[in-house]
């Protein structure tokens, strides 16, 4: 280990060589990024503690919890995983690419850890007066709903925290042009970061105009908040901050392409105008959350719910064929080009990395992706709204596809920041499968059942306490079964990674890590093809384009039998 | 990971281009959709919504209640109003009130509204589902079509009891 001591500004930042890839790495900055990256794995325990009692209660055969602490603890759960573990993860992302990646020094450390303190100080409040009982109002808090205003410092706190983070890593990135640590365009890697964070920062700035007020009407220094302009700003932060977490997830997807067979963007073009469209209209997304709310138009609900004709749309499609384009474009380099589908077969199924990224790949579009795009239609959502469908939906977006990725991604920053040997490995090569099946089950049982009617944040559907009672269909209960089921295999498979993780941070062997992959020989560097390359017929993605035109068909599908249902209705205008 | 060449503005292959061709037609035809629906469609999300004070919709419920009343169901009215006419429906904590009868092939104008916190209705199982916000009275122009008894749940969290509020739709032939 090299350590150079760099003098800069007047600032001192301290470096060592990264054994296996050469990268200088700013020991300030390792220093933050793992103390981010424990807190994340610190609230993804407690938020699947709460995924686990609140799953065996809406699993009705089981009905664990009383009412209360159904309610208290899924509004935690909501808050832990959602707002905390992605948020500290991200953040963790963030100084890693743009300290790391750039070979580049983190600016302003102290600041960096003001920030953390702040947004620890905010998440430990809210779990605080959550599990108090003093703010049963599930995490988007919509008013008139009242929490105890130590709920809207807390999260007031955390979202303070987390724009000085993003503040702090611009910074980062503008230093290191300046400094020239590196040379040319960005990576695409760290591109799709500065997109999360671009999109970031409008979002906490809407979600400080939301809960600021919220706070004061809690505190009765004013009188009346109107709820239907909280849900907007809520929204305004709420549905953005999830394209945050698809920036960073396919900031990720390139990442792990990259680390697990050496895949390269086969057009940046097209890849950075995909990030560009996300910046450029994801943030109408809040009406996804109005669309059957009494007050805006027909209009200003299709313009927004559409961003604008589906360009955000038209943006992940573009990644959902580029990337999957550049594994198999790498993987035909390396000679499996026989057929559509040799380079599949050949491809490093074992490699924790690759696993993570094709699961989430998998259960983010096809069923992410398709049901989200669905339920966000205007007239659709009305069959929708406030049904299992919606925790469907962002379960295989948010849950199988971008907190699947940053966990493969974990395994990679384990030896290269931590210097720990990765433990149980095996281990971690089937986590991304038993954690990938069992969102998707959850997922789709949950979707199920929405189809059916059955309503989210709901304690009891037989509704046996209640003046009147339905009965509940076979078919809903099959449906909560097989949410029940995968809940219990993604809780199995969400042990693990915790276990991996944790063991390895604190057990594991002090290493130099010689390689970035973990089962697998690292992939030959390969750097752009070249031009004969980019005409040579066998190195054309053709297996991708047979994969997104069977995507289409199904997502096609999925879609106009929802109008078909929709036309089911009543007439209602 | 690695920076890509100075120059990476490189032009599409032809799968990426047909691709990108085909994403952006289908995305168009999403956009499409939903102004087509409007026109063409008979379930299209209703926009009139009118703002109003918690005490005066709850005043208008009572008055409508009392003049329509047919029956009571597990103590609460049953209403029947004629087809055509304003229908009023409150949302509180947590109970629907009253309980409607309608009439099937009838048109009526279903105000929804709440006196305290935000409330969900959903006609299960149907599954037709709408925002109830105080101080908003937001007007459904609903024509059941099917007839039988339906079930009014409230599916958005309302506190505690959420899980108790529901109530009944009765639709006659
Ligand atoms: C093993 C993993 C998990 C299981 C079994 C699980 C299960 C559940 C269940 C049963 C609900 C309640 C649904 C309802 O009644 O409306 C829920 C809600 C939710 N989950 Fe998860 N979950 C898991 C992981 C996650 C993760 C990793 C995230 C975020 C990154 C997440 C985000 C949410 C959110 C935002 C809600 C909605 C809370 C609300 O309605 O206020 N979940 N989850
Ligand atoms: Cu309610
Ligand atoms: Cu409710």
């Amino acid at each position: 280990m090299t350590v150079a001591a760099i003098p800069q500004a007047g600032e001192r930042a301290e470096f060592r060589t990264c054994t296996a890839t050469g990268l200088k790495v700013d020991l300030a900055a390792e220093r933050l990024i793992i103390a981010n990256a424990v807190a994340a794995v610190v609230f993804l325990l407690i938020g699947g503690i709460a995924a686990l009692l609140i799953s065996l209660t809406r699993w009705q055969v089981i009905h664990l919890l009383p009412a209360d602490w159904f309610y208290r603890l899924l509004t935690a759960h909501g808050f832990d995983m959602l707002v905390a573990w992605i948020v500290f993860f991200e953040v963790a992302g963030l100084y890693f690419g743009g300290a790391i990646m750039l070979n580049a020094r983190l600016v302003q450390p102290k600041l960096a850890w003001l920030a953390y303190i702040l947004m620890i100080v905010g998440a430990v409040m809210v779990n605080g007066i959550v599990l108090a009982g003093k703010a049963d109002v599930m995490f988007t808090a919509y008013v008139p709903l009242k929490a105890h205003p130590l709920f809207y410092v807390g999260v007031i706190l955390f979202a303070v925290g987390a724009l000085l983070a993003l503040g702090i890593f611009f910074a980062t990135v503008i230093v290191a042009k300046v400094e020239g640590r590196y040379e040319g365009s960005l990576p695409l890697v760290v591109y799709g970061l500065v997109t999360a964070a671009i999109i970031a920062t409008y979002t906490l700035l809407s979600g400080a105009l939301a809960f600021v007020p919220a706070l004061f009407w809690s505190m009765d220094l004013i009188e009346y908040y109107n709820p239907a302009f909280f849900r907007n700003l809520f929204w305004s932060f709420g549905h953005p901050a999830q394209q945050i977490n698809l920036a960073a997830m396919v900031a990720i997807w390139y990442g792990l392409a990259a680390i697990t067979v050496g895949a390269v963007p086969i057009n940046e073009k097209l890849s950075r105008l995909a990030f560009i469209l996300y910046i450029l209209f994801i943030n109408l997304g809040s009406a996804h959350h109005l669309l059957v709310d009494p007050g805006p138009s027909f209009a200003w609900k299709v313009t927004n719910t559409s961003y604008a004709m589906y360009l955000a749309v038209l943006g992940s499609m573009i990644h959902a064929f580029s990337i999957p384009a550049a594994v198999e474009v790498a993987l035909r380099r390396r000679g499996h080009t026989r057929g559509l589908f040799e380079w599949l077969r050949k491809a490093p199924w074992k490699e924790p990395g690759f696993a993570a990224l094709v699961v989430s790949m998998f259960v983010f579009g096809w069923i992410g992706g398709v049901t989200g795009v669905t339920i966000g239609t205007e007239q659709i959502n009305m069959l929708a709204h406030n049904t299992l469908r919606i925790p469907g939906h962002f379960h295989a977006t948010v849950v199988g596809g971008t907190t699947l990725a940053f966990m493969g991604f974990t395994y990679y920053v384990i030896p290269l920041i931590f210097r720990r040997e990765l433990k149980f490995k095996t281990w971690a090569t089937w986590q991304p499968y038993i954690y990938g099946l069992g969102m998707a089950l959850v997922a789709v049982g949950f979707v199920a059942a929405g189809i059916q009617g059955v309503s989210r944040r709901h304690w009891d559907i037989t509704f046996a306490q209640a003046p009147f009672q339905t009965p509940v269909p076979g078919t809903v209960s099959l449906a909560m079964a097989v949410f029940g089921i995968g809940a219990l295999i993604a809780i199995v498979g969400g042990i693990m990674y915790l276990v991996i993780v944790l063991a390895s941070v604190f057990t594991g062997a002090k290493i130099e890590p010689r390689q970035a992959t973990l089962m697998i020989d690292p992939p030959p560097a390969m750097g752009y093809l070249s031009d004969k390359e980019e005409h040579n017929r066998k190195l054309q993605p053709h297996g991708t384009w047979v994969i997104v035109i069977i995507f289409l068909m199904f997502f096609a599908a999925y879609y106009l039998s929802n109008w078909w249902l929709l036309g089911r209705l009543w007439i209602v205008r | 990971m690695i920076a890509p060449p100075r120059i990476w503005w490189k032009p599409l292959g032809l799968y990426e281009r047909r691709w990108l061709l085909i994403a952006f037609v289908w995305s168009i035809f999403l956009t499409a959709m939903m102004p087509l629906w409007f026109f063409l469609g008979r379930q299209n999300v209703p926009a009139t919504t009118y703002r109003v004070e918690p005490a005066d919709f709850q005043q208008r419920v009572m008055a409508f209640t009392e003049q329509y009343q047919v029956d009571t169901l597990n103590g609460i009215p049953v209403v029947e109003p004629p087809p055509g006419s304003d229908v009023y429906l409150l949302a509180r904590q947590w109970q629907w009130y009253p309980v409607l009868k309608l009439k099937k092939g009838e048109t009526y104008r279903l105000h929804i509204s709440s006196v305290d916190v935000l409330h969900g209705f959903s006609i299960q199982p149907l599954n037709m589902n709408f925002m109830v916000v105080p101080g908003y009275d937001y007007v459904l122009t609903l024509t059941p079509t099917t007839s039988g008894e339906y079930a009014v749940v409230c599916n958005e969290f309302c506190g505690i009891g959420h899980h108790v509020m529901i109530s009944k739709i009765l639709v006659t032939e």
